[in-house]
């Protein structure tokens, strides 16, 4: 399978994304610039973290804008895969592919530490390794993650079920300190109404291998690599 | 012609920068700070002479690019007369 890993300027993640697409799990990756208006045949697109265009005037907004997205939009209405991690969940956010906004983490700080987010469900590509409710560890690192939108489109997202993961502690409860940037709901993942794009502020690139002491975001990469190769399993 | 554009976060959203600064404020003798919300101002000039041509495209503008709606409220204020 061809994965594609956008970079923006200021992208930052980009390279351990390829990392565990290319060198963990054996498939073909390239890096797709902003500036280009196809992905290459692309069937798995991710938005990595970083800094996009220096998070100038909103985090992710002017990336928002930029060629590629054109085309990952159209990637998204054929039902193709598209992944968004941190800087690349605010992407989403700001190109309307998902609903919301991020605004400043509620204590204002640049956060950066292992958090522990329950898995709300796992009957969509990403997510199909994990098991309903499983608790992972995962890594932080961002200023602007604190998830906000409408109270009506909130609770549109949960009857919907597109809440994919959310803030919890290392139990699976849900209490408001371990809520790590004050996000609406607790919410630190969603997806749209099809599944196949999925935003998310942890880091499952920064924990896909045991050298790293941490392999839980693994499954995260082999779902989705497992839908495209096999998509008859897949539950799209 | 020239437009001020302010991006703010709106009222029901939580402004945690706003609220620091309410209380920096508040911490330095300012006691009657009620509230702060902490925004953005764009000083824009445009090519464009027709007022209500100009304050079309600026909405056009916040709403692509200069604000996100979802969170942020924004007012235009044109260089002759003040509008929205």
């Amino acid at each position: 399978m061809k994965c594609g890993v956008v970079v923006f300027p200021g992208s930052n993640c980009d390279h351990d994304v390829y990392h565990v697409l290319g060198h963990l799990l054996q498939q073909e990756v390239t890096f797709l610039w902003h500036q280009q208006r196809e992905l290459d045949g692309c069937e798995l697109v991710v938005l990595p973290g970083g800094f996009a265009y220096g998070d100038y005037l909103r985090a992710g907004s002017m990336a928002a804008l930029s060629p590629i997205m054109g085309a990952v939009r159209d990637h998204v209405a054929a039902g193709g895969l598209v992944l968004g991690i941190c800087n690349g969940f605010q992407i989403l956010l700001e190109s309307g592919l998902l609903p919301g906004a991020m605004r400043r983490n509620r204590d204002l700080r640049f956060q950066c530490e292992d958090v522990y987010i329950k898995v709300e469900r796992n009957d969509i590509p990403f997510t199909g390794r994990y098991c309903s409710e499983q608790i992972l560890r995962m890594p932080i690192a961002h200023a602007e993650g604190s998830y906000a939108s409408s109270p009506d489109s909130l609770d549109e997202l949960e009857s919907a079920r597109r809440v994919v993961f959310r803030y919890v502690d290392a139990e699976g409860r849900r209490l408001d300190e371990h809520n790590v940037n004050g996000s609406a709901r607790s919410i630190a993942g969603i997806c749209n109404r099809d599944g196949n794009v999925v935003g998310m502020m942890p880091h499952p690139e920064r924990c896909a291998e045991e050298m790293l002491g941490n392999s839980d975001g693994l499954n995260l990469f082999v779902g989705a690599v497992e839908a495209v190769a096999e998509p008859q399993r897949a539950t799209l | 012609m020239k437009a001020t554009v302010t991006v703010y976060p709106r009222s029901q959203v939580l402004d945690p920068q706003g609220k620091a600064i309410c209380q920096a404020l508040g911490r330095v003798g300012f006691d009657e700070v009620r509230e702060v919300r902490a925004g953005k101002s764009f000083s824009i000039e445009l090519g464009v002479e027709d007022e209500q041509q100009a304050h079309a495209a600026l909405e056009r503008m916040c709403k692509t690019l200069l604000a996100n709606t979802v969170v942020e409220d924004y007012t235009i204020v044109l260089e002759r007369g003040a509008q929205r």
